[in-house]
């Protein structure tokens, strides 16, 4: 319940900064680009996390680097189920060549290593245009991780279809003459979409982690602070004793990765008693 | 069984074919024609020109013999990926940095398995208690932070402030000296995902029905639990084994990048700052073919380890 909590604490931080931005609010993390100190001043009363090279807040960052991470993670959610979840239907209920074309491509994806093939995706799709926008920053991260990332949940989907296929509530939809459409998307899908929910609860800090590394390797989001190019900018401050940058960035992505591990399991353990562990 | 090998290796023919079709599609039709960008910003008509001759960009892509198409996937199976950006063979680059990789992946990947496993086994021994409570809690803090920071502050305290290990590659430096640190932290960080996985594995065993029947039988919980649940939590043992060999890939990869040992990894960090994509296509196409091939020895320890599995 506590970790419930905490991740819509962590969802709407990113959403008020949204709404922030949006109506122009003076509020601080906002306005993270304010100097605020000199530079490098330890951690004190007024400055919670001290303060960068520029003499910027480093709080101030680290809660802006919120709205970049869940931004990027929830778009990456998304863009990864949208292709999965459906196309997993599709090839646990026809099986058949549809099926073997659907496993072929997902076979051919998951033999790439997992942070090769976004690294190799991150980099094609950056400055590239598509449908007249420009993917620039973030967009290509979340792409990147998106367009690679809905093996798991096919496959997951995939083998839950085929199981759940022989049902007699399928049956029964079948003898009632329903279309195969509303079969697979109105009685099979809302049966194994608890699946879905649970993988992604799980998913979603391997996708903040990614966009970590993507962003610590200067792929991600470039003018605005974020954790990993916070956790980058530390590399070089570390030696110098400087260490309040990187204890931010860390505490940040572990509280939401704690919480988000946590909670997952938890949903778990309450949607899917089966899987259920002592 | 040969039959069987044969079989299984032919399933790998349209996976290698994906592999260069997905390749194909990314750095040549999405990426493109890249040769203007390599030239430079006030680069001359003609050196851009010599530059697309050079990496056949002028050529046409498709229905042709001497197409893209045809040219990429002829030099992926012969293994010759041309030249990178600095003129060097990628090859040669890729064959130089797979010395030190391994030096310090094939250390790492033993150390996190013997560990994880034995101390999942003693896990298992104390299951229930609060020494299990405990272990699960760090298993999932561990979990939850983030790599880079197990190597900065790593990197930070053990070398820089205590000065235990060496802080950086050097030449002149022994492979055991330089590769310590990096193994270390490599194992340490990847003990809270594995050892809550095992964990897991073999409490799943614990309550499968011949447990009980050995512990009805009055065997020892030590008995038990090395020649009945060790031998039986083996496959998904064996497949996360096999799974985590491409996880090594990132964590060679950002170890790598800190403390300057000029591994695949390195090159690969490199190839992503001047984004040399030859070299991207090279590592990717040649790191999946490594993951077909694993996979296929996979298949063949589930084989061996386990007689319910049939060869046909």
């Amino acid at each position: 319940m506590v970790c419930f909590v905490v991740v819509l604490l962590y969802f709407s931080l990113a959403a008020f900064i949204y709404l922030g931005e949006l109506f122009n609010w003076q509020v601080g993390p906002i306005r993270w680009a304010e100097e605020v100190g000199q530079k490098y001043e330890p951690p004190s009363s007024k400055n919670i996390f001290g303060t960068d090279i520029f003499g910027l807040s480093v709080f101030r960052k680290t809660l802006y680097g919120t709205k970049i991470s869940i931004t990027v993670a929830l778009c990456a959610s998304f863009i990864s189920i949208a292709i999965g979840v459906p196309l997993g239907a599709i090839a646990g209920y026809f099986r058949g060549f549809v099926d073997e074309i659907i496993v072929w491509i997902y076979s051919t994806l998951s033999s790439i290593p997992y942070i090769l093939l976004i690294l190799a995706f991150a980099i094609v799709l950056r400055d590239k245009t598509l449908f007249g926008h420009k993917l620039r920053g973030i967009t290509a991260v979340y792409l990147a991780i998106g367009l690679t990332s809905w093996v798991g949940i096919c496959r997951l989907i995939r083998g839950e279809i085929i199981k759940h296929k022989e049902r007699e509530y399928v049956l029964a939809a079948v003898s009632y003459g329903c279309g195969r459409r509303r079969i697979i998307f109105k009685h099979l899908l809302p049966n194994v979409f608890h699946l879905v929910i649970i993988d992604f609860s799980l998913r979603f800090v391997a996708f903040i982690h990614a966009e970590v590394i993507l962003s610590f390797l200067g792929l991600g989001e470039m003018d605005r602070p974020s954790w990993g190019a916070m956790i980058n900018d530390a590399r070089m401050e570390l030696s110098r004793g400087v260490w309040w940058q990187m204890a931010a960035a860390t505490i940040a992505i572990f509280i939401i990765s704690l919480v988000l591990n946590i909670f997952g399991d938890a949903l778990r353990d309450s949607l899917d008693p089966k899987l259920r562990v002592e | 069984m040969t039959t069987y090998i044969i079989r299984r290796l032919s399933y790998t023919i349209p996976i290698v074919f994906g592999v260069l079709l997905l390749t194909f599609i990314l750095f040549n039709i999405v990426g493109g024609d890249i040769s203007a960008e390599l030239a430079g910003k006030a680069a001359a008509k003609e050196t851009i020109e010599e530059i697309r001759k050079e990496r056949g960009f002028d050529k046409p892509l498709f229905l042709a013999w001497d197409s893209q198409f045809v040219n990429h996937f002829k030099n992926a199976l012969t293994f010759d990926f041309g030249r990178a950006l600095d003129r060097e063979s990628v090859i040669d680059k890729i064959k130089r940095g797979v010395g030190p990789s391994l030096a310090l992946m094939a250390p790492m990947f033993f150390g996190v398995l013997l560990i994880s496993v034995s101390l999942s086994l003693v896990i298992a021994f104390v299951r229930g208690t609060i020494w299990d409570v405990l272990a699960v809690v760090v298993c999932v803090t561990g979990m939850s932070l983030p790599y880079l920071s197990f190597i900065l502050f790593g990197q930070y305290f053990l070398a820089y402030k205590w000065r235990l290990f060496p802080i950086f590659f050097w030449p002149d430096l022994s492979t055991a000296e330089y590769v310590a640190l990096p193994v270390l932290i490599g194992i340490v960080a990847g003990l809270g995902t594995n050892v809550r996985f095992y964990r897991t594995v073999m409490l799943d065993e614990m309550r499968s029905d011949y447990v009980r029947t050995a512990f009805a039988k009055g065997l020892s919980t030590r008995q038990v639990l090395f020649k009945h649940v060790l031998k039986n939590a083996m496959i998904p043992i064996i497949t996360r084994v096999i799974l985590s060999i491409p996880f090594l890939f990132l964590g060679s990869l950002l170890l790598e990048r800190f403390f300057g040992i000029p591994g695949l990894g390195y090159l690969m960090i490199e190839a992503i700052g001047s984004r040399d994509y030859f070299v991207i296509n090279a590592m990717t196409y040649i790191s999946a073919i490594l993951f077909v091939i694993f996979n296929v020895i996979t298949d063949i320890c589930y084989a061996l380890v386990d007689p319910r599995v049939s060869l046909e």
